[in-house]
């Protein structure tokens, strides 16, 4: 097999044998993305040279004997969201076009202690607002499964790569489903770990109560050992949590589900979702029960009012946080021909650098927030907020873990919701109620849908740092569902 | 700058009652920045103290600082607030080029501490002055604008920012209301901001330099006429920046305000800047076109919810609060309210307290620090602290003058002496010679010569006119070179001369 196909666990296994080298590993994946990357456009930013250098290093580190993790050499995708000292970070905006951070992001500079070697940094949606990587200023990505379809949002760039193998890793960010919602239509793993659970610092904010690094993989235990490598307390962060990581490898290796106790969250179903996606989700939960799972349908009936109570939530904060790109500092400065104010340069600048989504966004957020609406629009969503972590909380007692399918339509074709902001929005409708309460959820393939073939992911969510329930479940459905399909859900995608 | 008319400051109290508000901004003298490691070194080089998170490069993230959080509940305490047991910091949004987020990092509707009080004394008259809240925020950058006849944005050709000072911490006190302070409104305020500096001294939480603004007054004013309650439309005159024009911006914007509302105008609810050259207040920006600052938990950080336990700690070891000590030190030292106020206005406490602790009784201690010293720092327009004399120096002096070794007039040469860098007292009186002539046989030998050669005014004396035996001490005097026994001297002479009072 191709060093490309191998898993990341492989990778690191066979680099740190002296079977092949980091830069080996690293040439193999550069020449793959050389020849996929004019079909995919999941990068923004590649530089062979810097990513050769990077795994030469880890190889001299490795030769002169020195102990880094099992993913030591192994090359990864990195969202074009979190600041890289040594390659230009964007988050897909023309305001930030050609920006170099003076720093590298808490999660960055982890993968470089861990001996990760950055491929590049990948498309997202701009400031990872959307659900289709086509609100990128520099161009959507496209689904590895169909050409014509998107490969998920915001962090589509970072899924559309592993599911290429073009890596076999990759960061997200999930503000309210963007790690899992692109992991589930291009067939692969996608984790949201909880809240303060890995660090913000130097991920450029889009919504800082509910913004969430996380990792991307082909498999469970590749995803769980990318998790651990990057997670973690960090002084950086007022929000981190200053607790040990769950053990999410253990978690991985273990897959044994028997006695849990599954819920499936009975909101989610019925209306507006495609017939092959439930189909496959029920399946899922059959194959739980099969598997020794005791399961139950638990009622989450505040889940509904989760996705407006969101929109007003993440623009407001959004419209805080996008404050700062004003010309004065860095990025694009435009009109600043001697005549105008300060003011005048700042207005044009914004104008001219933020895509329509984001200004939509803005423009949501800071209405929400204003003098005699607040209470009404952020203060209610707020409360609605609450409202939903006491209901998550309420069926964690009687269950270890909530199920529903990740997404209510696999990938759709790209420009179909383009136009239709609120179709665009629904494609969260699952993901965003963990994003409220902070608590972890992973997707993981579950099959294809009869109507069109393309992948299903099944969603796993379980408590605040119970991060490796979603592991050990997600990792028992993938045991059992390849040894069912002889393989990997992503091995039936067409060659590209 | 137009300044309109001012109706005469009696007139104006005659014809309506002020109400006051103070809004105190103070600079914590913390280490490094509220939100990130930068130092806070005042001075410093433009731009020079700096990170990505002070300068909010896109990722950056605040942490906030645990001795600000800590400073601001001991003022709390120390001006009698409550403290929250759980409170958050919010964004206040808005744009401008010295503010690097585009946002501040402040406290809304949850201070750090809330309901308190500080009494001030002004004539005589205790007021107590209700605090509505103390909070913790952030500070902005700097901007200069270059061009331009005002230094303000307006017609400026170009503008410099300095993000030195962005993220240095910065505690807002306000007080409620204060109403009833008749004709005292301007004293009222000022003694209040001397006060709170000094409280900001004593805690030791802030350098509160108002030249360097790192103390800076928003004295917001409104009057209602005689009769009324119902209180008129305030203007807030910002960042005034020395104690003495703060009372001066109140008197003024009396008088200012009298004049429109005796007239029948309508009072601007504005800011307004005060000109130290010409004492007025002009307009600054209208706040009828209020800006919404669309605050919001500041979702970055997590809730501050200090532990009772702590904070009682906190209580319990605040230093002595400058009001209380004023009242110790009055009733030890028995002096008038005179010389307290004399005491305070020259900054003296510490520097009399320090020379009564070694050994100086308290009347000695204050008659040099606020006599000779006071004349010798006043002359070189330094303050009294500064003077290159100890508080040790001065009490071995006052012993020395005890003890009959030096007189007052003999003193004051040791202290010329030792301010001029000669050294102790002791090594003064040493290498000048001043050891007073207490030596009773050669003290009656200058006196024997002093009559010898004034035989005139011996006779006199003689003859019964003893006012002329001045003449015959000033000699023994000046033959001695100062350092005889006056007293002493006119016995001696009145003794040889067999004359007696």
């Amino acid at each position: 097999m191709s060093l490309i196909h191998k898993t990341a666990a492989e990778l690191g296994a066979l680099i740190a044998g002296g079977e092949v080298t980091a830069v080996e590993v690293a040439e193999a994946h550069l020449d793959r993305m050389a020849e996929v990357e004019p079909k995919i456009n999941a990068f923004l930013h590649v530089d062979r040279e810097t990513t050769v250098e990077q795994a030469r290093a880890v190889d001299a580190r490795l030769g002169a004997g020195e102990r880094l993790g099992p993913l030591a050499g192994v090359p990864i995708a990195h969202k074009d969201i979190f600041a890289t000292a040594d390659m230009p970070t964007t988050a897909a905006s023309k305001i930030l076009e050609g920006w170099r951070p003076p720093y590298d992001a808490t999660v960055t500079s982890r993968l470089r202690a861990a001996g990760l070697v950055i491929l590049g940094k990948t498309n997202l949606d701009e400031f990872a607002m959307g659900s289709s990587t086509e609100n990128s200023a520099y161009g959507p990505t496209r689904n590895p499964w169909d050409l014509s379809r998107i490969p998920g949002g915001s962090s589509g760039g970072s899924s559309a790569a592993v599911a290429a193998y073009e890596a076999p890793l990759s960061t997200g960010t999930d503000t309210g489903g963007s790690i899992r919602q692109p992991a589930s239509v291009t067939g692969i793993v996608g984790m949201k770990p909880t809240y303060g659970g890995s660090s913000r610092y130097g991920l450029i904010a889009f919504a800082s109560s509910l913004d969430t690094p996380g990792p991307f993989a082909r498999n469970v235990l590749d995803a769980a050992l990318l998790h651990e490598a990057f997670s973690g307390h960090d002084p950086m962060d007022s929000t981190s949590i200053d607790a040990p990581v769950p053990s999410v490898v253990e978690a991985a290796r273990q897959a044994d589900i028997s006695g849990m106790r599954i819920g499936v969250v009975k909101e989610f179903g019925g209306d507006g979702y495609q017939p092959g996606v439930l189909a496959r989700f029920h399946e899922a939960v059959e194959l739980l029960e099969s598997l020794g799972a005791k399961v139950v349908e638990v009622s989450c009936p505040s889940f509904s009012t989760a996705l407006p109570a969101y929109y007003l939530i993440a623009p407001s904060e959004c419209s805080s946080n996008l404050a700062r790109f004003d010309a004065m500092r860095y990025g694009l400065r435009v009109g600043d021909d001697g005549t105008r104010s300060a003011e005048e340069v700042m207005a044009l600048t914004r104008a001219a650098g933020f895509g329509p989504e984001v200004k939509r966004r803005i423009m949501l957020g800071t209405y929400a927030l204003s003098s005699g609406y607040y209470d009404a629009y952020y203060g209610q969503a707020q409360k609605v907020r609450t409202v939903i972590s006491r209901e998550f909380e309420a069926a964690y007692h009687q269950v270890d873990v909530l199920v529903s399918p990740t997404t209510p339509t696999t990938a759709f074709p790209i420009g179909e919701r383009a136009d239709d902001p609120m179709a665009m929005y629904l494609a969260d409708l699952c993901t965003i109620p963990s994003n409220l309460s902070g608590n972890a959820a992973i997707s993981v393939p579950c099959g294809l849908a009869d109507e069109d073939g393309l992948p299903v992911g099944l969603q796993i969510m379980a408590p605040v740092l119970g991060d490796d329930r979603c592991y050990r479940v997600g990792a028992a459905v993938e045991q059992a569902l390849e040894s069912r399909w002889g393989g990997s859900l992503l091995s039936k995608a067409p060659a590209l | 700058m137009t300044v309109g008319t001012h109706m005469p400051y009696d007139e104006a109290l005659a014809r309506f009652e002020p109400v006051l508000g103070l809004e105190t901004h103070v600079e914590l003298g913390t280490a490094s920045k509220m939100f990130c490691g930068c130092k806070t070194t005042f001075g410093a080089p433009p731009n020079t103290q700096v990170c990505p998170t002070c300068l909010a490069f896109p990722g950056s993230l605040p942490t906030a600082n645990a001795v600000a959080i800590e400073s601001t509940i001991r003022i709390g305490l120390a001006l009698n607030c409550s403290i929250a047991e759980w409170c958050r910091f919010a964004r206040k949004n808005y744009f401008y080029p010295d503010m690097p987020k585009n946002y501040q990092i402040s406290q809304y509707d949850e201070p750090l501490c809330f309901d308190g009080y500080l009494d001030v004394e002004v004539d005589g008259r205790t007021v107590r002055v209700e605090i509505e809240r103390v909070h913790l925020e952030e500070d902005t950058g700097k901007s200069t604008h270059v061009g331009g006849a005002t230094g303000r944005i307006q017609g400026a050709d170009y503008s410099i920012v300095d993000y030195n000072r962005a993220g240095i911490p910065l505690v807002e006190i306000v007080t409620k209301p204060i109403e009833g302070t008749e004709s005292l409104a301007p004293e009222v305020a000022k003694a209040y901001a001397t006060e709170l500096r000094e409280i900001m001294r004593t805690l030791g939480v802030s350098d509160v330099r108002m030249e360097e603004g790192s103390m800076r007054c928003d004295v917001n004013v409104s009057l209602m006429p005689r009769g009324s309650s119902e209180w008129g439309t305030r203007t807030e005159t910002k960042n005034v920046n020395s104690l003495r024009s703060i009372e001066r911006s109140v008197r003024s914007e009396i008088e200012r305000q009298a004049a429109i509302l005796a007239d029948g105008g309508r009072i601007i609810q504005e800011t307004r800047h005060f000109h130290e050259d010409t004492g007025v207040t002009t307009p600054g920006r209208s706040k009828e076109e209020a800006q919404d600052y669309r605050y919001f938990p500041e979702p970055d950080l997590v809730p501050i919810a200090p532990d009772p336990a702590w904070v009682a700690t906190l209580k319990d070891a605040l230093p002595e609060l400058p009001s209380v000590r004023r009242k110790r030190l009055q009733a030890e030292w028995g002096v008038s309210d005179l010389d307290m106020q004399a005491m305070h206005n020259a900054d003296a406490f510490d520097l009399v307290e320090a020379t009564v602790a070694a050994g100086a009784p308290a009347a000695d201690a204050r008659k040099w620090w606020m006599g000779e010293l006071a004349r010798r720092a006043n002359e070189s327009a330094v303050a009294l602290a500064t003077l290159p004399i100890t508080p040790a120096q001065i009490a071995r002096v006052t012993e020395l003058v005890a003890s009959g070794a030096l007189n007052d007039k003999l003193a004051r040469e040791v202290l010329e002496g030792v301010l001029a860098g000669e050294g102790s007292p002791d090594e003064v009186v040493e290498r000048r010679g001043l050891k007073i002539v207490n030596d009773e046989g050669e003290l009656s030998a200058i006196v024997d010569q002093v009559i010898a050669g004034n035989a005139d005014a011996a006779e006199k004396v003689r003859s019964g006119k003893i006012a002329a035996a001045g003449a015959l001490v000033g000699g023994v005097m000046k033959a001695s070179r100062g350092k005889a026994d006056a007293a002493r001297a006119r016995e001696l002479i009145l003794e040889k001369l067999g004359v007696s009072e």
